[in-house]
């Protein structure tokens, strides 16, 4: 009791520390748990660090290791074709779902709920789902293809080194185009309607609306759902764990999977460290460009 | 004219349905599995819909007590943490609006910022911490790296919507001579309430289908959490539980189905009360 009306006359009187004592919790919550953690993280990627080990510097030695270790460059390609692949559909079938959402027609709010269900659908569930769907003999996709005269034997589709990246895709976009469809319709919600029916007096086509309108008045939202995308599904983990477990032979290993193995499978917390600098590095890159185009193109229109 | 309209409304109709058939047949099969009988499943020629409807899956799941006890795991840690992020987001979400300082703009950037941090950078050095203080495979722990995990966003949206909110309902309450706590809970709360709630959802929905912090930080099968549990088994026992794991994986995503399709009316709402209001 005493110290809700002491917060009381501290707010009324005193505004700053008023403010200070209502920060206090994210503050702290923040430099001790998010702040001071991740700055110690970048510094263990500059270190030989091993669970259990004492600590000791070893500056640039773990990129020295990383730039000749093939298992990280693959990890990291394998990991850019999925990033840019994924973000790639899962954005351009997010938008068209959306614009048909948006288009005049009834049942829409059944559509969305309907629609939402993958987005709600938990990661590891996800890839339950996959796995059954692919399973050899008693899959979906199997028998579906089979029926269709398709393929004549049953292909095993998360061992087989032809087609384990696709399947793997397939499934990651999957879960991934309604959270895209929803935030984009949220953006198309906000073009007024005016301005459509303006441009149809002046005789504009869908094509022209679409290209003049929608595009340049949704392209905030659409330049933070590509970025946005873009690193979540470089982070992706829990779907291709359950999946393929970064099988056939490392084929759909990500980096994020790279990680984990060398940190918390084998123990070398330091080189799992230096793992997540380079990711740092280059998500901030990519990003940065990014921005930059971006930032031209409005200059120059 | 009127037929090329309804014949485009009939086209857009029917690929709205496609894409749905594609985004709801994994989870069909995954149900129809569920209740096919074992030996239907194997039978060789198995066919969409079940042909039996059998509950015996769903009963071995609710029999076998580790798919219950990570279940309550998951509800503990997700409530818990929820209850803090809410108790430590809301106050701070209102002094950064209200209160004009250099702090809000440090707090709002490092959100920004951290957001590029890649979660084994966030994990690790979160680990070797934990096992500092002794809190790795303990709930507690886990609940923690929660609220760390959530904050962020919470705080984010909190801070939007206080924004909205304009500062002169609360001057004339003053006026009318209503106390801090007055205007706090009799003016704010009402008006922050759907956000509150939409932001709990989505606390505890990144607590309950969250995999890799519960991964990395329990090793006592006692303390797993749902997906850590459902992820054990696809590994080893794998293909003979293919209908045990389709009727655990649909109780998983039930409630997860639900307080979206809940969040989402929830969030409606708050925007067409504030646009009525405004």
């Amino acid at each position: 009791m005493k110290t809700i009306t002491n917060k009381k006359n501290i707010l009324y009187s005193k505004k700053e520390l008023g403010q200070i004592q209502l920060l206090l919790p994210v503050i702290l919550v923040v430099t001790v748990f998010s702040l001071a953690p991740l700055l110690r993280g970048i510094y263990l990627g500059f270190t030989d660090y091993r669970l259990g080990d004492p600590i000791s510097f070893n500056g640039i030695e773990n990129y020295k290791q990383l730039f000749s270790d093939e298992y990280f460059w693959n990890s990291f390609k394998i990991g850019m074709v999925w990033t840019f692949v994924v973000t790639a559909i899962q954005v351009s079938l997010g938008l068209g779902l959306a614009l048909l959402l948006n288009s005049k027609v009834r049942f829409t709010s059944f559509y969305t709920i309907l629609i939402l269900i993958p987005w709600a659908t938990p990661p590891i569930i996800r890839g339950i789902l996959w796995r059954q769907m692919y399973e050899p003999n008693t899959g979906a996709v199997n028998i579906l293809l089979t029926n269709l005269g398709l393929i004549s034997a049953p292909i095993n589709w998360l061992s087989s080194f032809e087609f384990v990246i696709p399947a793997v895709i397939v499934a990651g976009v999957w879960g991934e185009i309604s959270k895209a469809a929803i935030f984009l319709l949220a953006g198309l919600q906000t073009i007024p309607n005016d301005l459509y029916e303006a441009s149809k007096i002046d005789g504009a086509g869908l094509w022209d609306q679409f290209r003049h309108i929608t595009i340049p008045v949704l392209k905030p939202v659409l330049a933070a759902i590509i970025s946005l995308t873009f690193m979540w599904n470089f982070n992706t983990f829990g779907i291709i764990w359950v999946l393929t477990q970064g099988g056939p032979g490392g084929l759909t290993r990500l980096p994020m999977l790279a990680a984990y193995e060398e940190g918390f499978k084998y123990g070398y917390i330091g080189y799992a460290a230096a793992i997540g600098n380079v990711m740092v590095i280059i998500l901030s890159l990519m990003l940065f460009m990014y921005i930059r185009v971006q930032l031209r193109e409005r200059t120059e229109s | 004219m009127k037929n090329s309209i309804s014949f485009s409304k009939i086209a857009i109709h029917g690929l709205i349905i496609l894409f749905i058939i594609f985004l709801l047949f994994p989870l069909l099969w995954v149900v129809a599995s569920s209740l096919k009988s074992t030996q239907e499943i194997y039978s060789g020629a198995p066919t969409i819909l079940p042909q039996h409807i059998s509950f015996d899956h769903y009963l071995s799941v609710i029999n076998g007590q580790q798919i219950f006890r990570s279940m309550w795991n998951s509800i503990v840690v997700g409530v818990v943490s929820t209850i803090i992020v809410i108790l430590i987001a809301v106050p701070s979400a209102y002094a950064m609006v209200r209160y004009k300082s250099k702090v809000n703009n440090a707090i709002l950037g490092w959100i920004l910022v951290s957001q590029i941090f890649p979660v084994i950078l966030v994990m690790i050095p979160l680990y070797v911490l934990l096992r500092y203080i002794g809190l790795t495979d303990s709930l507690t722990g886990l609940t923690l790296i929660y609220v760390v995990w959530s904050l962020p966003f919470v705080l984010w949206i909190m801070h939007g919507y206080v924004k909205s909110i304009p500062i002169e309902l609360e001057e004339a309450a003053v006026l009318d001579g209503a106390s801090r706590s007055q205007v706090i809970f009799k003016v704010l709360m009402p008006l922050l309430l759907p956000a509150i709630g939409a932001s709990a959802l989505f606390a505890f929905i990144s607590a309950w289908n969250e995999f890799f912090f519960a991964l990395v930080l329990m090793k006592s099968p006692t303390l797993a959490t749902l997906q850590v549990e459902l992820a054990r088994y696809t590994g080893m026992e794998g293909q003979a539980r293919t209908g045990p794991l389709a009727a655990a994986s649909v109780i998983a995503t039930i409630p997860s189905i639900l307080l979206f399709i809940f969040m989402r009316k929830w969030l409606t709402k708050g925007l067409i009360s504030g646009a009525l209001k405004g």
